[in-house]
């Protein structure tokens, strides 16, 4: 149903916008069609299904994640989304917020983090933390970006992340640069934000986790990134390795202070 | 002899021992150079990935022109720019029977296709062109990209010379003939298309009976 209204808006703007010079116009219809879908974000099934597991007992040590250290301190969830990744002391790891849930849920609830980061996208424990992660980032909705810094390994992922944005490679000589490294263009009528720039990196990094319209699915930011190297003809990233760490680093170090988060947002 | 070579060893490991707490310390990190995160990116891109369906690891190994290209991007000194387009103009493989030119039907299917050499993909799988994500090509195709430029009318504009056709080649053979590190695939070279696809597209955009030209 949502599918066929976007496909008729998205014709109905090529109908009266078939000139490239009114492709901005293109662009406006499809982001008023989105600012109508928002608010009935079906997001917030996903985020209401978070809160509840945040404070189920689950797991072999039928734990709740209330006692969970995001970086604010145990069970402090409001506003630590826009501070990660972040580094951990007692892992002596910047993690990512899936990376981090993954300690918690193997501390807490005895849950191996092995076997979750090993479990498909959308399947078994990744659906739950699909529901954390929508509910977690919802909590700092209207935050703005504010990663630290201090920590020698923090700046060391930033650096990393930039690398690895900038790595071309594969069959197609692809890299995350390719699509998301100058202003105002487009994929087919996507528009790409331009990630190497506060403003553009606030709104694309801050809209993830979000829910695709297209599949009907909540896709984390470790999925979006897998679904990003995939079109890059890339091989497989392991889930939560450092590579999608150092790039969650560089691309939120970059939105410090540029604008504020809407995931859980909803895209095409 | 071989003691004093071990216990050199030892020194040295003890070295890079103490060098590693001091960054994990913090006390070193304002001396942590550009080139030790060079090394530090390496090992995490060679430590994060694993295969996929027909995708192999070694989709990370880069040659002289990525390496250079992820480090400089379009800010590349004249002197390697010099060298890649000489490079890549030198190695385009030119049609077997000297013909250029395909059908321009076909070619506006491949050029519509973004299929092909994802993890997702078969092998056994014609590969698409993937051309419409980021160009302009027909006036009524209008989900275009804006990555590169429009192409729409190129034959008109530019004529459909044999001149024209060699230039297209190896633009779509490998695109670093023209312009290092642009950001379109090497087509030719990467055996994304073939040469029968390559003649296709060429038709695409020069027949003055394609869309492209006609309309």
């Amino acid at each position: 149903m949502k599918n066929s209204t976007y496909a008729a808006c998205v014709a109905a703007s090529a109908l009266m916008f078939a000139t490239p010079v009114l492709a901005d116009a293109t662009a406006e219809g499809i982001a008023k069609y989105r600012e109508a879908l928002a608010e009935g974000n079906p997001a917030e099934l996903w985020e209401m299904r978070g809160e509840e597991l945040w404070k189920e007992a689950r797991g072999p040590k039928k734990a709740t994640l209330e006692k969970c250290d995001l970086g604010q301190g145990p069970g402090v969830v409001k506003g630590a989304f826009v501070t990660l990744p972040r580094h951990f002391a007692d892992t002596n790891r910047v993690q990512d917020l899936e990376s981090r849930l993954l300690t918690c849920m193997e501390t807490l609830q005895g849950i191996p983090a092995d076997e979750v980061a090993k479990t498909p996208f959308g399947k078994g424990e990744q659906k739950n933390i699909e529901a954390l992660v929508a509910w977690i980032s919802a909590e700092s909705r209207g935050m703005k970006f504010n990663l630290p810094m201090a920590h020698p390994e923090e700046k060391r992922m930033y650096e990393i992340g930039k690398r690895a944005f900038n790595y071309r490679g594969g069959t197609h000589d692809f890299g995350c640069v390719t699509c998301h490294g100058e202003d105002g263009k487009r994929i087919r009528l996507q528009d790409l934000p331009n990630l190497t720039k506060g403003p553009d990196a606030a709104r694309g990094f801050g809209s993830w986790p979000a829910y695709r319209v297209s599949s009907g699915e909540l896709w984390s930011m470790q999925r979006r990134l897998n679904d990003c190297f995939r079109q890059q003809r890339f091989p497989y990233p392991v889930y939560g390795s450092d590579v999608t760490i150092a790039l969650s680093s560089y691309l939120g170090v970059t939105a410090n202070g540029a604008g504020e988060s809407t995931a859980p947002a909803i895209k095409r | 002899m071989n003691i004093r070579i071990r216990q050199g060893a030892v020194a040295l490991a003890v070295m890079a021992a103490l060098a590693t707490v001091a960054g994990c310390a913090g006390t070193g990190a304002s001396t942590v150079s550009s080139a030790d995160y060079d090394k530090d990116a390496a090992a995490v891109m060679a430590a994060s990935f694993r295969e996929q369906g027909i995708v192999k690891t070694d989709r990370l190994t880069q040659d002289e022109v990525m390496v250079a290209c992820s480090k400089f991007g379009h800010s590349l000194d004249d002197e390697l720019r010099e060298r890649f387009q000489a490079a890549a103009l030198a190695e385009v493989k030119w049609p077997s029977d000297g013909k250029y030119l395909g059908d321009w039907k076909e070619g506006e299917k491949i050029a519509q296709s973004g299929r092909g050499l994802t993890w997702t993909d078969k092998a056994d799988a014609a590969n698409g062109g993937n051309c419409y994500n980021c160009h302009r090509i027909t006036k009524k195709e209008i989900s275009y990209g804006t990555i590169g430029p429009s192409l729409y009318q190129y034959g008109k504009v530019h004529g459909n010379t044999e001149t024209t056709q060699k230039y297209v080649w190896a633009k779509i053979w490998n695109p670093n003939a023209y312009s290092a590190c642009t950001n379109m695939p090497r087509f030719g070279t990467h055996g994304i298309l073939d040469e029968k696809q390559i003649r296709h597209i060429v038709a695409l955009l020069l027949d003055p009976k394609s869309p492209v030209n006609a309309e």
